[in-house]
């Protein structure tokens, strides 16, 4: 299902959660709401579940207009961050629940809801545990039960509030392969909001970035990455150092650094430069070594210009050699993102 | 060899061991004398003189009449503010609107106004004289000094225990729970009765187990209300002061020891649910 978000706004008393915003999210799709704390992905999120409504704008599940529509009616499958299980349910009747309220001919009988349950319990790899209860279940665990409750519905669309949150790393990196599993085998359009970069691109078909209640960009992972479309997101999506200068005749320049800035305006500038981008030259600008950590094929080093300008440089293992603590190494910048001021 | 070795293990927060000693003692002495020795007074009063005139004093038509009235009121006002304080404490602690402070302050009026001032509202609204005393005698319903007031007086001193109880617990849950059983399909009354019922459905008896041993208990409010009719209005605390100015102390504390009882049911029932249920019990401690 195709949902279109049209220039949709939101105020919490007098502070502006979304200022007009407008998104695309395309039948299958797997898309993830990037954006720091206080950015309005959340608020997006559920407006879009039917548990917020917007003060203006209009929000489509495909043709169908669902901006007023009450959540029970619009058919989403909600994951919270929290998970919000039922604490007085065991999993089988918490999985069971969306089914349970039916009313009349839409509600399955006993055996169907029981093999529904079973077959999602399943594919959330909990097989045997319906008769639990949520407190005798681990972090993880409670994640997958709100998974597979929020799809026993056979949602049109499923949506998840910073599903792994509240996990450990281990159970996050595993409970993400797994999502992404669970999406490629049911094919339902799925949006995911998260803070973490890594995650969304990790994770994610396309990226749609927020701040501030807009959205800067709307991306694949690659596209947000390596062509980002705002000093925010080139500061937000990736490790970057940021320079201020100036940019005449299409070269950047602050102290000693020159890159090249085509089609940028004259003036006063910002520019953005990937750790990989540094790279050793004997004509370039000096930088003071301060500190090499090897991690894997990786060299991590930390460097001072003669300006004072912090780097973070990433080399390969290979080059390594040519920085060392305490010396000066002549740099070039390769490629970098410039901003007009 | 070092001291440290014998020292006996003592958690950081402990105090020694005299200073619990004394604040225990404190404590017994003073429970001892406000609680324990007069609650002894009341049933050594009442068997003073054998348990079968004890017996016979509860058996007296005008005894019984005024335990079935007690019974009868807790029966309609516990019931009616189960109902009241869990509509109420679901409205605060779940939604947000204007006036929600006030509302608050209003539930919790029962408990900062004398329950004498409550009874005399009554009286100066359904009394003779009062704003609908013509209209109510025109139409022959009698409220003051007759069942309806004494139930009236009741529900209002033990409006605010059950929602009291519920309001904080149902904070503390949020409205997580609510939220997904919305987004699953149910309607807003299934999310009640599935959902935010069961999840307070402890603090809610607890709530109406101290209801219900006040409404038995209520002196003053009805007092000014029931006009003391022997055998017709008459509760079991007015009975008891009845007797007690009769001179009448072997009738008045053996009534006063039924009473007694009936509340030392409830605790025990009390105490029995949170033992049943200790995570009722440790957050009513937070």
């Amino acid at each position: 299902m195709t949902i279109s978000i049209r220039q949709v706004e939101k105020s919490f008393g007098r502070y502006p959660a979304l200022g007009g915003v407008s998104l695309e999210i395309k039948d299958g799709e797997l898309l993830a709401l990037l954006g720091p704390s206080g950015s309005g992905k959340t608020t997006l999120l559920r407006a879009i579940a039917g548990l917020e409504f917007p003060d203006k704008g209009q929000i489509a599940f495909d043709a169908q207009d669902v901006t007023f529509a009450g959540a029970a009616e619009r058919g989403v499958g909600f994951v919270f961050q929290q998970y919000a299980l039922f604490k007085h349910m065991t999993v089988a009747r918490n999985v069971a629940f969306g089914l349970d309220v039916r009313k009349g001919k839409a509600k399955p009988s006993k055996a169907a809801i029981a093999a529904r349950v079973e077959e999602l319990l399943n594919l959330v790899e909990l097989g045997g545990l319906g008769k639990r209860y949520p407190s005798q279940l681990s972090g993880g665990q409670r994640q997958r039960v709100a998974l597979a409750r929020a799809l026993a519905v056979n949602p049109r669309v499923l949506l998840l509030d910073e599903p792994f949150g509240a996990l450990d790393a281990t159970v996050r990196k595993s409970l993400r392969k797994e999502l992404r599993r669970i999406h490629d085998a049911t094919g339902v359009t799925t949006i995911f909001v998260t803070h973490d970069q890594e995650e969304a691109l990790e994770l994610a078909d396309r990226v749609a970035i927020l701040n501030h209640g807009v959205i800067e960009q709307v991306g694949t992972p690659a596209e947000v990455h390596d062509a980002p479309a705002s000093p925010f997101v080139c500061g937000f999506v990736g490790e970057a150092n940021r320079f201020e200068g100036e940019v005449s005749g299409g070269v950047f320049r602050a102290g000693g650094i020159g890159v090249a800035a085509p089609g940028v305006a004259d003036g006063k500038a910002v520019a953005f430069v990937r750790p990989h981008e540094f790279v050793i030259a004997p004509a370039g600008f000096g930088a003071h070594i301060q500190r090499v950590t090897l991690q894997g094929p990786l060299a991590h080093v930390e460097a001072v210009t003669s300006d004072g300008i912090r780097l973070q440089i990433v080399a390969s293992r290979a080059d390594a050699a040519n920085y060392a603590a305490g010396a000066t190494a002549n740099l070039t910048v390769r490629a970098a993102h410039v901003y007009p001021a | 060899m070092s001291s440290a070795g014998i020292r006996k293990a003592r958690l950081a927060t402990e105090d020694p061991i005299w200073v619990k000693a004394l604040i225990l003692t404190l404590v017994v002495a003073f429970l001892t004398l406000v609680l324990i020795l007069p609650l002894g007074v009341v049933f050594t009063q009442a068997l003073a003189k054998g348990w079968k005139v004890a017996w016979a004093a509860v058996r007296e038509p005008d005894a019984v009449a005024a335990i079935k009235l007690t019974l009868l009121v807790a029966a309609i006002a516990v019931p009616f503010n189960a109902v009241f304080g869990l509509c109420a404490s679901w409205a605060i602690a779940k939604h947000d609107f204007r006036g929600k402070a006030f509302l608050i302050t209003l539930i919790d009026l029962p408990f900062s106004v004398s329950p004498v001032v409550a009874g005399l509202i009554y009286v100066l609204v359904f009394g003779a004289q009062g704003w609908f005393g013509d209209w109510l005698i025109d139409h022959d319903i009698k409220i003051l000094f007759a069942l309806p007031a004494i139930v009236l007086a009741t529900i209002f001193v033990t409006f605010p225990f059950v929602a009291r109880e519920l309001i904080p617990l149902m904070q503390e849950q949020g409205v997580a729970e609510e939220e997904a059983a919305l987004s699953l399909g149910a309607s807003g009354l299934r999310t009640f009765l599935r959902v935010t019922a069961p999840n307070v459905r402890w603090g809610l008896l607890y709530g109406v187990l101290l209801c219900n041993a006040r409404a038995m208990g209520e002196f003053g409010a009805v007092s000014v209300v029931s006009g003391h009719i022997r055998g017709l209005t008459n509760t079991m605390p007015l009975h008891v002061q009845i007797l007690y100015d009769d001179n009448d102390a072997t009738g008045a504390f053996a009534v006063a020891a039924l009473l007694c009882l009936l509340a030392v049911v409830t605790l025990v029932l009390k105490t029995t649910l949170e033992v049943a249920q200790p995570d009722v019990a440790g957050r009513r401690a937070h």
